[in-house]
């Protein structure tokens, strides 16, 4: 029977188990910096995870910047002819891309590709026992698998947002070189001519605070699996949503903040 | 009592214990796991905890390694205090105990070179690569799994990978064994390797074993003394004659459907 004490029951444990969820998210991330700078560092694994995820994201992060260079392009051109406009076209490319889609898009994809795939790892180790038989082992499970992935996709998705702006920027000069001629220093010149210093900055601290979010989310739900495999599923899924849920927040957050600077 | 007794293969030295639990309470929630453990390993011994599935055998060895923290009672493992033990020290312990899991549990992503090496790598990085190859062959020999050391565990038998987690175990000299159900899931011949191996690293390791099972015999052929847990309690601890020699019916009952199975 559906009556208010259950409707009561239901919104009570509701809150409690977010708060809770909270709660935990926060030890996490809590003791991913109090393991940060403990002894070893197994940089081995850090530089293995920084090629499963930015060499193997490569070929997806190109195809997707090259594309999303074309189409902006493509549909920015009509408006800006209304005005007699075209010359500002790379100026405006270059402020979309590097400033707001490059970042994003590489998040995004990053989130869906590299999210995922470390909560299913994870996940998957969790439930069939391998992260507790390396804490009887005598080795950090956390240390070996949290930080050293986390620290690989802040360093790596960075990197990764930057080529994505250029392979951007690439596809949108072929697309005004054929419309109009231009050589592509003059196209890379006039797209950075609007962008300045603080602009590269905040590019780059969301790109590092998107790569936290991917590694942090994606080992959070990995490493808190249950279930067996519906668990380790739901995992990845979690991974990809929340990431996704998280890094449009810090979006809106980190553009009002470097607002404030730019205005200040 | 005897302080020393010398089985066919080893001897056990009943003046010295390895594991002593006294008190021992767990719960997951509102369900209560173990109500009131007391638990005596001594050195040599081999004692295999038998009872149904659900009973709290599994969150027993967990506790002994201190991959669970019990809510009252205290648990001494090799003279350590295993509650009390800072995360450094957990290690240090940990080191000395080998744990078998009972899916196995060997990391899919490494070949059975690598499931092996690890462990040693991980804690000892002075050693050198040969000296890992040695130390990983001859485990694998022990275990007599020498020609598969560069398959990965997906192309692996049951029993093939439950002897890999063995190896793996066993490449750390540890000086006690936990085994978690290491004959479930396995034909009867298979599992006969399995109560051989262990057997076989009783005497050849000098370890001393818990052994949890469902499995009758394998817990009659593996165990110096048998433990029967019913409920998060012992029932009856003993040799296996003087535990099932008893009217008590959910004795009897466990014996018989095992006999019939």
């Amino acid at each position: 029977m559906y009556n208010y004490k259950t409707q009561k029951y239901i919104l009570s444990k509701g809150l409690d188990d977010f708060f809770t969820g909270i709660h935990k998210a926060n030890q996490f991330v809590a003791l991913f910096f109090k393991e940060l700078f403990r002894r070893p560092f197994h940089m081995r694994e850090v530089i293995d995870q920084c090629f499963e995820v930015g060499l193997k994201s490569l070929p997806l992060i190109s195809l997707t910047g090259f594309i999303v260079g074309i189409v902006f392009t493509k549909q920015s051109r009509p408006s800006l002819e209304d005005f007699g406009a075209t010359s500002w076209l790379p100026s405006l490319i270059g402020i979309a891309i590097i400033k707001a889609l490059g970042p994003l898009v590489t998040a995004l994809i990053c989130a869906g590709k590299v999210g995922s795939s470390i909560g299913a790892e994870l996940g998957s180790m969790k439930v069939t026992e391998q992260i507790e038989a390396m804490e009887v082992s005598a080795i950090n499970p956390f240390k070996f698998l949290v930080v050293t992935r986390v620290v690989a996709t802040t360093i790596t998705i960075p990197v990764l947002a930057l080529y994505c702006s250029f392979v951007a920027l690439y596809g949108s000069y072929l697309n005004v070189h054929a419309e109009e001629t231009s050589s592509l220093i003059s196209f890379y010149q006039n797209a950075f001519k609007t962008i300045n210093f603080l602009d590269i900055f905040t590019a780059v601290v969301k790109t590092i605070i998107y790569g936290f979010t991917i590694g942090i989310v994606g080992s959070y739900k990995g490493f808190n699996a249950t279930q067996g495999t519906r668990g380790v599923g739901k995992a990845a899924n979690q991974a990809v949503v929340l990431a996704m849920f998280l890094i449009f927040i810090e979006e809106v957050i980190i553009v009002q903040v470097s607002n404030w600077f730019r205005y200040f | 009592m005897k302080v020393m007794e010398k089985t066919k293969r080893h001897t056990i030295n009943y003046n010295e214990s390895v594991i002593s639990i006294t008190g021992l309470y767990k719960s997951f929630g509102d369900l209560e796991v173990l109500k009131g453990i007391d638990f005596t390993l001594f050195k040599g011994e081999n004692v295999a905890v038998l009872g149904k599935s659900g009973t709290g055998k599994s969150v027993l060895i967990k506790i002994m390694v201190g991959l669970l923290k019990p809510d009252k009672g205290e648990v001494i493992v090799l003279g350590d205090h295993v509650n009390d033990l800072s995360r450094k020290d957990l290690d240090l312990l940990r080191l000395r105990i080998g744990f078998s899991f009972q899916n196995s549990a060997l990391y899919d992503s490494m070949n059975v070179y690598q499931n092996l090496a690890f462990p040693l790598t991980m804690n000892f990085k002075n050693l050198s690569k040969s000296e890992v190859k040695v130390a990983v062959e001859e485990v694998l020999e022990a275990v007599g799994l020498l020609d598969k050391i560069k398959q990965m565990p997906s192309e692996l038998s049951g029993g093939q990978r439950k002897r890999i987690g063995i190896a793996r175990t066993l490449i750390l000299k540890p000086e006690i064994m936990l085994y978690d159900e290491p004959t479930s899931g396995l034909d009867p011949l298979t599992s006969a390797e399995i109560i051989e191996l262990i057997n076989d690293v009783q005497e050849q390791y000098n370890t001393s074993s818990v052994i949890i099972t469902h499995d009758l015999t394998c817990a009659k052929n593996t165990g110096n003394r048998i433990a029967m847990m019913l409920d998060g309690q012992f029932l009856r601890i003993g040799k296996f004659d003087e535990v099932f020699d008893t009217d008590d019916e959910q004795v009897k009952g466990f014996f018989n459907y095992n006999f019939i199975q």
